[in-house]
């Protein structure tokens, strides 16, 4: 009777585990994995948008789909957006951690000299909020990629940034200071999605929580 | 040359703006024909007296000084100046009292979301009218005019602001700063957060499957009886209000255009029973929103039950103009 809803799904890290969550759930993926070219993919029941994670939220807001997998990091980067979160999807953990390098005096010695720490990052809502809520000052830079090499080359005094197995800090001699947040994929919705087709998101997610 | 306009604002020229005519004219149209008398309010008000209605002034943005040095503030919505008006030219009229607007309200906005500084509302207030009786003629004439404004998809999200609070309350979760965690969840519909600090209450496990699974409720009026059967009394007693509402949705007819949604919230403080939010398939946006206010005009010392909506017009036209394209 109705359209399909529509689902984006983000491109990268998340997306391998994505693809066998839709099969679990019986959303064929088959098209997914064999056509890296496409971004839109009809289904019967589910008509699939493949997009970068970070573009996820806004795509969801503005009901341009219906439902949109991507990680907690990126929700919590882009915090105002009004999405509804219904779902931890469990897979694809990361740590929101601060980093400095290895051996230094991190942080404390830097605020009392010179009044502020300076900290790299792509998530820059994120460490804005995180060094506001402990009471302390720092000019946060925003990067766009290797946020490992802002200490190291000397733009910053530490990074806010997303790891997984640690082992990229370790191969640039950063160690992990402090944990802000541990991160997982999750489901949002859009609000008037999340109203209007209330008995198929539903069904979606019964589908999600009853997968082995 | 290029002078520049700030975001959110815009000019409409006459193509649209015939049309946007024809749209608030209906409204304007239907909202008489309930009764409801047309009023105009100042643009600015004193901020002082907005803070009387709401302590963040409903979520006014701009403020100027006027030429005493007089803090002014650029209303951000027709509720607490019309609950202003009530109170002063009003304070003897017995009641209920009908009133209607075609106004500008001011808001911030985020840059490059789409969002509109100047927002177009056609609304009424109705006051006077207890609940559920006057809670039931707002959803009424709310139905009408969306029937002019000829979008039969269109669909009321109907819930009470007290509602979830009252449940925690109920099941003795207090007001400490854990129920305010739980409820703050809530607020920003982050559902995955909401679970974890239900966890933190130390409640028994029905009142924690209660808790996490009531505010996912919602749809038709049997929403209302499943969220019956989970959670018991203390559920029948937080519904109450809403029961009441439903009832009288379903005698009126208006059952198919209602959403029950026991975990709908408005983030403005003067709510106190019922709320609503206005939904079109076409557009995924919230197009109109309000609620029952029964402690707003007592603020300004005339007390009194009231209710009232505004449909947002702008975003009326938005979901007119894709339904159609949808359709054709």
């Amino acid at each position: 009777m109705s359209e399909p809803l529509r689902l984006a799904v983000p491109r990268g890290a998340l997306f391998d585990d994505t693809l066998s969550l839709l099969d679990s759930i019986g959303v064929d993926s088959a098209p997914l994995r064999s056509d890296s070219r496409s971004l839109l993919f009809p289904g019967p029941e589910v008509t699939v948008l493949t997009l970068r994670p970070s573009d996820v939220p806004t795509y969801v807001e503005a009901g341009a789909v219906d439902l949109g997998i991507t990680g907690k990091d990126v929700l919590m980067e882009q915090q105002e957006r009004v999405v509804y979160e219904l779902v931890d999807l469990g897979y694809g953990h990361c740590r929101m951690v601060v980093a400095s390098r290895a051996g230094d005096r991190f942080a404390r010695d830097l605020e009392r000299r010179l009044g502020a720490i300076r900290i790299a990052t792509k998530y820059p809502r994120i460490a804005a909020r995180h060094f506001e809520q402990s009471g302390r000052q720092a000019e946060v830079i925003e990067v766009k990629g290797s946020v490992e090499l802002a200490p190291i080359a000397g733009l910053a005094d530490g990074i806010v940034d997303l790891t997984a197995s640690g082992r990229t800090l370790m191969e640039n001699a950063l160690e992990v200071r402090e944990v802000i947040a541990d991160c997982t994929a999750r489901l949002v919705a859009n609000r008037v999605a999340h109203k209007l087709r209330q008995s198929e998101i539903d069904a979606l997610v019964e589908r999600i929580g009853a997968r082995g | 040359m290029n002078y520049p306009i700030p975001p959110g604002t815009r000019d409409i020229l006459p193509d649209e703006m015939r049309e946007l005519r024809v749209l608030s004219t209906a409204l304007l149209e239907t909202f008489e024909r309930f009764g409801y008398g047309e009023v105009w309010t100042p643009t600015l008000e004193y901020e002082n007296v907005l803070v009387k209605g709401d302590a963040r002034a409903a979520g006014a943005s701009y403020r100027l000084f006027d030429e005493h040095g007089q803090v002014l503030a650029l209303r951000s919505d027709m509720t607490i100046p019309i609950a202003r008006l009530v109170a002063t030219r009003f304070g003897e009229h017995p009641g209920p009292l009908r009133l209607c607007y075609l106004s500008h309200a001011y808001r911030a906005v985020t840059p490059q979301r789409g969002q509109q500084r100047e927002i177009l509302q056609a609304g009424v207030e109705l006051i006077g009218a207890e609940a559920p009786a006057g809670t039931l003629e707002a959803i009424e004439v709310m139905c009408a005019a969306l029937d002019a404004a000829d979008l039969p998809r269109a669909r009321i999200g109907l819930g009470d602001a007290g509602l979830y609070r009252g449940l925690l309350e109920g099941m003795g979760a207090g007001n400490g700063s854990r129920a305010g965690a739980v409820l703050s969840a809530l607020e920003r519909h982050d559902f995955v957060e909401l679970e974890q600090r239900v966890g933190d209450l130390g409640m028994s496990e029905r009142q924690q499957e209660t808790l996490v699974a009531l505010p996912q409720l919602r749809g038709g009026p049997g929403v209302i009886e499943r969220a019956v059967e989970l959670g018991g009394a203390d559920v029948t007693q937080a519904t109450q209000r809403l029961r009441e509402v439903a009832a009288g949705v379903q005698e009126r007819g208006l059952g198919d255009r209602v959403i029950f949604d026991l975990g709908l919230v408005r983030d403005l403080g003067y709510y106190t029973g019922a709320i609503f939010e206005v939904y079109d398939p076409a557009l995924g946006h919230v197009i109109g929103a309000g609620g029952r206010y029964d402690d707003l005009i007592g603020r300004f010392g005339s007390s009194r039950p009231a209710c009232g909506f505004a449909l947002f017009v702008e975003r009326l036209h938005v979901a007119q103009a894709e339904e159609e394209r949808r359709g054709g």
